[in-house]
């Protein structure tokens, strides 16, 4: 039964219909219709008002990312909308599903440079997903039901609706609309079976495999099917940044992380394998390191969903294209069980070097400073491994990759592809809607959460239970290492005064204690873990610590630094 | 005047032919394809297919193998993208068309004029006492060559030639049967 209603009412109904009950945004002039449609929907809808636009996209990120359902923010237009379109961009890299819906100025005064108008989708067009203009009220239902259905099939990524004015207000007829087909669009392509026979032969003939699993695992929820397929035939595994938690880091094929400041084993094994099987990964160049000299002497399977990926940067001997759920359970049947002993033997003299050479310095040290890395194994043993990482992005980040452990599924909150520092705190915000059950633990560094410490306003509002963990040296300590590294020590503006962020916690009334000893760690680690709701821990951290091992810039995978 | 002399060695004139629904934006989306990778589109033609609602592109550039299959997959990628391929020039029919609008006492004094035009197999489509339209329509370094041999005779007022549209010489363009084919597998999923 049809009924006429405002266009701003048909966005609730519409929001409600896909499920949503979770929107982060912020008011404005051209989107107060659908505000004041959404007073009325209170009792269904929890709205989360944030402290800058940029952190509404972000928050609905680390919402999607733990979640695994589509994360929605609700902007004005002109600024309200640009300032969204970091997090936009950040989730297009990151293939994070996201709604945006920004409100637009009336579709008469479209062109004519009215305030706050803005082309937003001429703007996020090149870095979303998906990006229309509703310009009449009978559209929403559509149009919502369409982005969504983009936002979260296939290869996920971000949405953005420019709602006109004319269009919140006007009133049509409504009728919830269920879309699960676009003819031009194909979220799950056909697999060749040729291809699945030939994978399925290399597979079985590799004497020296190696699994290289992304976020695409985690995205196509086929932790599961990943775990059956590499413990079948034996295979170890290396992790991208996003790809960390798909697999248990105490699997005993997972073989740690890729890339410039992974784990030596699986960085080395890059370029000894003789099998290569990438699994919904993108072959990023943080992780590749030089393509030129990139796994030459394997044979590539590329497992995505996404056909544009396949020989995007490492050509592809064998693509099978699809949901990897799908073609990886395919895989698992018709592969042959087998034991690659020796080859996963050969992982440890690497992992050994590592250890003696950089993590025993790192998490284990006896004296000095505190290092970066020992305050995130502390944090992550107190937390059994089971707590959701989300970081910033610089040392804190790759610290927190390198020692943070996962034994659940969707754990890892980063932005990778991106690498937007003030991702982190708003990230959390979403987190911990996103999963409210679980403990959230959010390593930043100085640099970072002043990049967004606004949004400490949305938790103390929201009393968002994270747990911030500062990592604070002073420093905008990743630009300073390169600087250390290849610039001569020239440390140019990336030292950093800093505020008292004890008072800054305490103006927003959020628990918080600075720690500059060890001997006081593991008890703040505790006192943080063990205060409800949020808690910001300080912790003065060696000053020019450095992320080790590395793989300089243009080097090959399987060079890495052990000092610097 | 030339910016910048890029090395054309290497380079193969690729012809993209691209199905898309007919939907405002989707325009700007492909051809941001190219700015991204700052290619340059040689030529582009935009028109309603035979398929109702699906608009059909053809597209020029200069470009390798390797680079213009990963535009062609970056385009597909698009939402409201149905499909897109990349020909060479042996694999296509391609053809342009082009007007040129000559001043009629310079054509008339010139007994050459007309047998140019005759030798080019170009049509004079419209004639009044100040000028001449000649259409021709033909292949990219014809056009060009009529104009050349019409500029040495002084006598061009106004030049026009439109993008390129080629069909394959295969019995490719089968949006139909992919659209049918998308339907029927949506279907048997249900």
């Amino acid at each position: 039964m049809k009924e006429k209603i405002t266009g701003s009412e048909a966005l609730m109904r519409s929001l409600e219909h896909e499920g949503v009950k979770t929107i982060f945004g912020y008011p404005g002039g051209a989107i107060m219709p659908v505000f004041d449609a959404l007073y009325d929907h209170l009792d269904r809808i929890n709205h989360i008002l944030v402290r800058h636009e940029q952190g509404a996209a972000h928050a609905a990120q680390g919402f999607a990312r733990v979640s695994g359902k589509v994360g929605v923010c609700l902007v004005t237009s002109g600024p309200g909308a640009t300032n969204t379109i970091t997090g936009v961009a950040d989730a297009m890299i990151d293939s994070t599903p996201i709604v945006v819906i920004a409100g637009q100025v009336g579709a008469g005064l479209l062109g004519t440079d009215a305030f706050q108008e803005v082309d937003l989708v001429g703007v996020t067009q090149p870095i979303s997903k998906w990006s229309y203009q509703i310009r009449r009220a009978e559209d929403v239902a559509w149009a919502v039901a369409r982005a969504f259905y983009i936002a979260r099939s296939g290869r996920p990524g971000p949405v953005v609706l420019d709602f006109t004015r004319n269009a919140q207000t006007e009133l049509a007829d409504y009728e919830p609309v269920s879309l699960d087909f676009i003819r031009s669009y194909d979220p799950d392509p056909e697999t060749d079976p040729k291809m699945v026979a030939e994978a399925v032969r290399l597979i079985n003939e590799a004497q020296k495999p190696l699994v290289l699993v992304g976020q695409g695992v985690e995205l196509g929820n086929a932790q599961e099917e990943l775990k059956a397929f590499v413990e079948k035939a034996d295979m170890p595994c290396g992790c991208t940044l996003l790809g960390l938690s798909a697999l248990p880091s105490n699997h005993r094929l997972n073989k740690g992380m890729l890339g410039m400041h992974g784990n030596l084993g699986p960085n080395v094994k890059t370029n000894e394998c003789d099998v290569l099987i990438a699994v919904g990964m993108r072959f990023d160049d943080r992780v590749t390191g030089k393509l030129e000299t990139y796994a030459k002497q394997a044979k590539v399977i590329h497992l995505d969903v996404d056909p544009s990926e396949i020989g995007k940067n490492v050509p592809v001997d064998v693509p099978v294209l699809g949901n990897c759920k799908r073609t990886l359970a395919l895989l698992t049947e018709l592969i042959q069980p087998h034991r690659h002993t020796e080859w996963i033997e050969s992982f440890k003299p690497y992992e050994e070097k590592e250890f003696e050479q950089v993590i025993k310095k790192e998490v284990y040290p006896s004296e000095g400073p505190i290092n970066m890395g020992e305050v995130v194994h502390a944090v992550s043993e107190a937390t059994h491994n089971e707590a959701i990482l989300v970081t910033d992005v610089g040392q804190n980040q790759m610290m927190a990759c390198r020692y943070f452990s996962f034994s659940k599924n969707r754990s890892i909150v980063t932005s990778g592809g991106m690498g937007t520092m003030g991702f982190c705190l708003p990230a959390a915000i979403g987190a911990t809607f996103g999963c409210p059950d679980r403990m959230v633990c959010a390593f930043m560094g100085d640099g970072g959460l002043q990049m967004t410490m606004q949004e400490l306003g949305t938790v103390m509002e929201q009393q968002a239970s994270v747990k911030i963990i500062l990592l604070n040296n002073n420093y905008l300590g990743n630009v300073r290492q390169w600087q250390a590294m290849f610039f001569n020590r020239r440390y140019s503006f990336t030292p950093m005064m800093n505020p008292d962020y004890m008072k800054v916690a305490s103006a927003y009334g959020i628990p918080s204690r600075r720690v500059m000893e060890r001997g006081e760690l593991d008890e703040a680690i505790r006192e943080m873990l063990s205060t409800k709701g949020a808690f910001l821990l300080e912790v003065c951290v060696v000053e020019e610590g450095n992320v080790l091992p590395m793989t300089p810039p243009g080097s090959s995978v399987n060079y890495m630094l052990m000092e610097c | 005047m030339l910016i910048q002399i890029e090395d054309m060695e290497n380079k193969t004139l690729y012809t993209i032919i691209v199905h898309s629904e007919n939907i405002a934006g989707t325009l700007n989306q492909i051809t941001a394809v190219f700015t991204r990778r700052q290619i340059n589109i040689e030529s582009l033609n935009v028109s309603a297919s035979s398929i109702k609602g699906v608009h059909k592109y053809t597209i020029t550039c200069w470009t390798t193998e390797d680079i213009v299959e990963k535009v062609v997959k970056q385009m597909e990628k698009k939402i409201d993208v149905i499909q897109a391929h990349y020909f060479t020039d042996p694999e296509i029919f391609q053809r342009e068309v082009a007007m040129y609008k000559v001043s009629m006492p310079e054509f008339q004094s010139n007994p050459e004029a007309s047998k140019v035009v005759r030798r080019a197999s170009a049509h004079i489509v419209e004639v009044n006492p100040t000028f001449a339209i000649v259409e021709k329509v033909g292949m990219s370094d014809e056009i060009t060559a009529l104009y050349q041999n019409l500029k040495e005779l002084n006598c061009v007022l106004q030049f026009v030639r439109s993008g390129r549209i080629a069909v394959s010489t295969s019995c490719f363009e089968r949006v139909n049967e992919y659209l049918a084919h998308r339907e029927e597998r949506y279907r048997n999923g249900k």
